[in-house]
Order: C-alpha cells, then structure tokens, then sequence
C-alpha cells in the first residue's frame, strides 16, 4: 500500500517536469553550459578523459539543482493543494519518498543525456572508462545529496525563488566546509571532519574510479537525513 | 432518528486548537448523525475551517477527542482520512493536470485501481457533469467547473463522510444553485459536513444547523428551532411621513411594546423605519394608531417574523 503511494507520487511529480516547458529549458542550458566548460578547456589539456568534465559538476550542481527541487513543496504551499494531498491516506513519508524519487529519476535522464560527451572523448582518444562510470556514479551520488537538500529547503518557503536562493546557500556551505579554504582555517584536529562532511570530497575519489563504500554511505546518510527533516517539516504543520 | 451510537457518524468532544496565543476552537461539542447534513455556520475567522482541518487530519487537535464512526483520528489517522472525503475552501487543485488524468491520480491515491477506478471516474463525470471536460487542463477551467472537480475527487471514493468547506464560494448564482442540488442530492445518501459563512445557503441545504463565533458553539438545531430559538421579537418595517425624522422616530419609541428603531432610506420626505418589539404580541395596531394620532401619512406598514439572518447577526455581531 504504502509503495503503491510512493509510485503514485512518484508518476504525478516525475510527469509535472514535462508538463511545463522547464524540463526542456532546465536540459538544454544543463548541456550547454557543461558542454561549453567541458570542451572550452579539453583542447588546451588534449586529454582524453573526463576529470575536467567531472570537476565542474559539483559547481555547477549548485545551481541546477536547487532549480529541479524549488517547486515541489514551495508550490503545493502556495496553491495551498498541499492541505489536500495530505489529507488523502498517505503517510508524510511516503509523500516525501515519492517526490524525492521523481525529482533523483528527472536528474539522472539530464546527466545521462550528457553521454555525447564520453562519446566524443572515446572518438578522440583512448579514455580510461573506470573513472568515467565512476565519475557518472559519483554525480548521481551527489546530486541525490544535493536534492535532499533542495527538498528539504523547499518545505519550508512557500516561495519557490526563496527556496531557489536558500536551496543554493545550504548547499554551498555544505560543500565549503570541506574545501581547503575552510580546512586550512580550522584547528588540525578538526579537519578530518570537515573535510568528510563536505559534500564535494567524496564525489572526487569516486570520480577517480575508487568506489569506496564509504563515499557510498556518507552520500546515503546526507540523503536520509535530508528527507528525514523533510518528513520533520511536513509533520510541523500539524503544531506549528 | 434512533440514538444508538452506531448512528453517528462524527463525534467531536471538548475539541479545543491553540496556535500559540490564539485559542481558535474552544470547548467544541457536537455529533453528525449518519446520513444527516449538518450546516457549519460562523462568521469568517470563527474557526470553521480549523476544526474541518483538525477532523481531516491536516492539523493535529491541542486536546479533546475526534471520532469518525468510532475511530479516534489520533490513533488511527489513516483508516480515518479514508473515510472521509474532503473539499477545501477553493478547491486546491493541480492545475497542470488533465481533469481525467487528476481523479485517477487521487483515484490511485486511495487505492482504487482497474475497471473499479475506472467505473468511479465515469460516475462522478455523470454526477458532476464533468465528462466533456475530462481531457482539458485544470488551470484552464472557469470557477464552477474547478468546484466541480473538487467535489468529484472528494466523493471518488465513496466516502462515508464528506467535508465541504465553502463549496460555493466565487461561484455565480446559477453556478451556487446547481452545486447546492449536488449536495442535496448527495446527502441523501452520505453524511456532509457544509462548512459556510453564508446563511441563506445552509438553510436551503441542510438539516440541522450548528452556529460557531470566536471558537465555540453559539447555537444549534433546525433552521426552524433557530428561527424560533431567537426569541419571540417582531421587526416592523414602516414608510411615512409628516414629520422630521428624529420627532417621528422618538414618538414611535413611545409605543408600548417598542424596543427600538433603526432608520433605513428613504425618497423624498418619505421616512424609512425599522421598529422592534421585544414581546410576542402584535403592536401593529399601536403603531397604526400612533400614526393616526401624531396626523402622519403612513404608506407601508409591514410585520416581519425574526429571519435566520437575525439568529446569525446576533449570534456572532459585536465581537
């Protein structure tokens, strides 16, 4: 029963992406823009692998992402069909779990249409294909973690630009506190945690063709405990 | 009506909701009998939708208890919101779905499927006269038609107790009459809640009536035990003239049995009175002779029952 809800969600929402012209706009600017910083810089290098490929995404990922998961909650608050669906049989759970699902499927056919790219380079050169689906791993990875995130910021607005501009700061702190900037800065002892809390740091070893389980299960964490606040701020509507 | 408990559909006992320092239901108390349409009546801000919130599960309640044909909806929320079909205060829907494509997505919701889910649909098309509109956008849809879509997918499941919250709020007036013989014709088999801040709408529909202002119940029972319930007072409307306004309204109040006048408009030297009497009995005469006396002409002269639209003002005025 339960599953069934989360496919329903997961049809209805999966379905809302192409039913407005932002599916189409949202791909097309994705693959023009990774193409454009991908190639732009691939010449110069004359490489034939897709590290500087893969090195954009958590950047660019920022932004993207943040745009796929503004809508979901923001709007259902602000039509106010959220007061609706949840008094439908349907568990908070369920609901988030759904929505999340359609949002992941929606980003992972945007990175998959991304595969001209490893074409290309494989027509080039000789690319060493361990890091390349390694490197397609991590990016689902990462972009599970980064819509967690949006969802979760999502749920709390019901205005879809503050979601979009909220969405992109969480994330970018989340993936700051494991850079160098932050890590030079903090006491040594510390810099362990940080640099595993970032979210940026795990997606580079897995895009480096080493899939260790623990880049897997901190991805896994980040994402449960996103949704876990996301069923928390869904449910806060009943005390407020 | 019988009294055994299995005939009741609603139970509602001591509910009360705060949201911080607002205490928005007080103390509610009330039953819905199976099959019965109960009217749910109150000024905008008294509460109504809060407490169709609460029985719907979207919000929880501060204390007290809610039971759905003997389920309590804290403890077994989900059997409850199965039962229970409900509209929202203007009908929240996807507006980037097809009619046809949203009921069976609720219809999927509630866990109907196949040649079932399927039949249901076809039905409310039928009841709700939707079906040449089932392949166009719901954003696209005029006020009524979206109502009507609202209505369809509270009812697709069949359930033992629907809620409506302003049904007929926006609508035009033969959109209003139309929804209005919907529900009666719904209510003879189902029990409904008909959430409204407009009287006259409820006392065409409904069998009983429960009057709630800042929280609580302020009256309940039949449109005619309200009517009665709001004392024995008479209204008097009267148009004369022969005299400044304030000498023909004092004179009047000296009537024995007056309680008071309110002036309305009039044209010309024409003056418009409302008179009201406290008691039971008849003043007309005295009002006609006070007139013959002071020398006014007097062209209308008209004794009005209390209306429910007085129960309600007096009910929930002043606060």
């Amino acid at each position: 029963m339960n599953a069934l809800t989360v496919l329903s969600i997961f049809k209805k929402e999966f379905r809302a992406y192409f039913l407005s012209p932002i599916a189409y706009v949202f791909t097309t600017v994705y693959l023009m823009v990774t193409n454009f910083l991908f190639f732009q810089g691939f010449f110069i290098i004359n490489q034939a692998d897709m590290r500087g490929y893969f090195g954009l995404l958590p950047w660019v990922f920022l932004f993207f992402v943040p745009a796929i998961t503004m809508r979901i909650w923001a709007e259902e608050k602000k039509l106010k069909t959220l007061e609706l669906l949840l008094t439908w049989p349907v568990s908070d759970f369920a609901v988030v779990v759904g929505k999340f699902l359609a949002s992941f499927a929606f980003l992972t056919i945007v990175i998959l249409l991304s595969i001209t790219v490893p074409i290309t380079v494989a027509l080039l050169g000789n690319p060493d294909m361990g890091p390349i689906i390694g490197g397609y791993l991590g990016a689902l990875l990462m972009g599970g973690a980064y819509l967690a995130i949006g969802l979760w910021v999502s749920s709390l607005t019901e205005n879809q630009i503050v979601a979009f501009i909220v969405g992109v700061v969480v994330t970018f702190a989340l993936f700051i506190v494991g850079n160098q900037f932050v890590t030079m800065a903090v006491p040594s002892a510390l810099v362990p945690i940080f640099s595993y809390l970032g979210l940026g740091n795990h997606f580079d070893s897995i895009g480096r063709g080493v899939v260790d389980s623990r880049d897997i299960v901190y991805y896994l964490s980040i994402i449960g405990f996103f949704l876990f606040l996301n069923v928390r701020s869904i449910e806060s509507r009943k005390w407020e | 009506m019988d009294s055994q408990s299995n005939s009741v559909m609603l139970q509602v006992q001591n509910l009360n909701k705060r949201f911080g320092e607002v205490h928005a239901v007080r103390d509610l108390n009330f039953d819905v009998r199976k099959g019965e349409i109960l009217g749910f009546l109150g000024p905008n801000g008294a509460g109504k939708t809060t407490t169709m919130r609460i029985i719907t599960c979207f919000i929880s309640l501060t204390s007290g208890a809610v039971k759905v044909d003997g389920t309590d909806i804290q403890s077994n929320d989900l059997l409850v919101r199965k039962r229970i079909g409900y509209l929202p205060e203007s009908a929240p829907l996807y507006n980037d779905m097809l009619v046809g494509e949203y009921l069976k997505f609720v219809g999927e919701i509630r866990g109907l499927t196949g040649s079932q889910l399927d039949s249901r649909i076809d039905d409310m098309f039928q009841v709700c006269g939707l079906g040449h509109m089932a392949r166009r956008p719901i954003g696209k849809l005029s006020k009524g038609y979206r109502q009507r879509v609202g209505l369809a997918q509270a009812m697709l499941h069949n359930p033992d107790l629907l809620i409506l919250d302003e049904p007929t709020s926006g609508l035009d007036p033969n959109q209003i009459v139309e929804i209005r013989q919907l529900i009666k014709r719904i209510g003879q088999e189902k029990t409904v809640i008909y959430c409204s801040h407009i009287l006259s709408e409820v006392s065409a529909t409904c069998s009983r009536i429960l009057i709630i202002n800042n929280g609580s119940i302020v009256a309940k029972g039949t449109p005619d035990e309200l009517t009665a319930q709001s004392g024995s007072g008479n209204r008097y409307a009267m148009r004369l003239r022969g005299a400044e306004q304030d000498v023909i309204e004092s004179k009047l109040r000296e009537v024995p049995g007056v309680s008071g006048t309110r002036l309305g408009v009039a044209p010309g030297d024409w003056v418009s009175l409302s008179v009201f009497s406290d008691g039971s009995q008849d003043i007309g005469e005295q009002l006609f002779k006070s007139v013959v006396d002071n020398g006014w002409s007097l062209a209308e002269l008209k004794r009005e029952t209390a209306s429910l639209e007085d129960v309600f003002t007096q009910l929930t005025r002043g606060q």
